[in-house]
């Protein structure tokens, strides 16, 4: 299927995913999602496509190396008593 | 009078002093979070690295423009994104002129038509045909200003306002550049997988 038969919901469904939409619009979105079957499946995988995006693009952490360079910036002052 | 005041100084300094070294520790309490979304601003990791670094280096410096309270992690990265702008290294790409008016599903349609699965495929199972590389590649292939805001929204989870408080650009362009920034990404990486037939 190349196109979608509800392409005016697209923006509105990205919105609803990104908490952009007031209460009442998004009422209005929920409600068109329990009754259109092709949006819903189009809201499920707009939801596993933003979470999967997050896990892959989280995979890789800070090198140790760069932690302790980015700890040697800071200033030489500390107050007495501090270690 | 006179007796005090080197008194009274001394304590001002004592908690600027304070002051300071609890912004520091604060802000490298955010490093890792920082790290995460600049690692994907920038085009690679030593580039990100070297942002960090810049970064820090300016924000130790500027501590006191900060106001405690406030989100530190938007407040570094905003001074990032200004870094990796001034910085020139944005060689920008125009996005492409075809119409990005069709085809937003087609990365569904076209993960159901590879792995020749019917509409109750679960949707996991078919994202795990992307590979990481994949998706890099093509995030690294979106124009800037579109990466930009697709990684803040989307990785860092920056709301619009914070999103364009941080990027200095009205909260339609947000918007705007991520329902494009989307599309492209969806676009690309359905492109992949025609690719890999």
């Amino acid at each position: 299927m190349s196109e979608s038969p509800c392409a005016k919901c697209e923006r509105l469904l990205q919105l609803y995913l990104d908490g952009g939409l007031n209460e009442i619009e998004a009422r209005e979105a929920e409600n068109h999602l329990d009754d259109c079957g092709y949006c819903h499946r189009q809201y499920r995988f707009e939801r596993a496509f933003r979470e999967h995006l997050r896990k892959t693009l989280s995979e890789e952490p800070m090198s140790p190396e760069l932690r302790i360079k980015l700890a040697a910036l800071r200033s030489d002052v500390r107050p007495a008593g501090d270690p | 009078m006179s007796e005090q005041a080197p008194d009274t100084a001394g304590r001002e300094l004592a908690e600027e002093a304070r002051d300071r070294v609890r912004f520091e520790e604060e802000a490298l309490s955010r490093a890792d979070q920082v790290y995460q979304v600049a690692r994907h601003l920038a085009g690679s990791k030593e580039e990100a690295e070297e942002l960090m670094q810049e970064t820090y280096a300016r924000a130790f410096r500027s501590w006191r423009s900060y106001t405690p309270g406030t989100n530190m992690r938007a407040w570094l990265l905003r001074i990032l994104t200004n870094l990796n702008i001034d910085r020139g290294r944005r060689k920008q790409r125009r996005p492409p002129e075809r119409s990005l008016e069709e085809g937003d599903y087609s990365l569904y349609d076209r993960l159901e038509e590879t792995t020749g699965a019917g509409s109750s495929e679960d949707e996991e199972r078919l994202l795990n045909r992307l590979s990481q590389s994949d998706i890099v590649d093509a995030l690294t292939a979106l124009p800037h200003d579109f990466r930009d805001v697709l990684v803040l929204v989307d990785l860092g989870e920056f709301s619009y306002q914070e999103t364009a408080q941080i990027l200095s650009i009205p909260i339609g362009t947000v918007m705007s550049r991520l329902h494009r920034a989307r599309r492209l990404l969806k676009q690309s990486l359905a492109g992949s997988l025609e690719n890999e037939r």
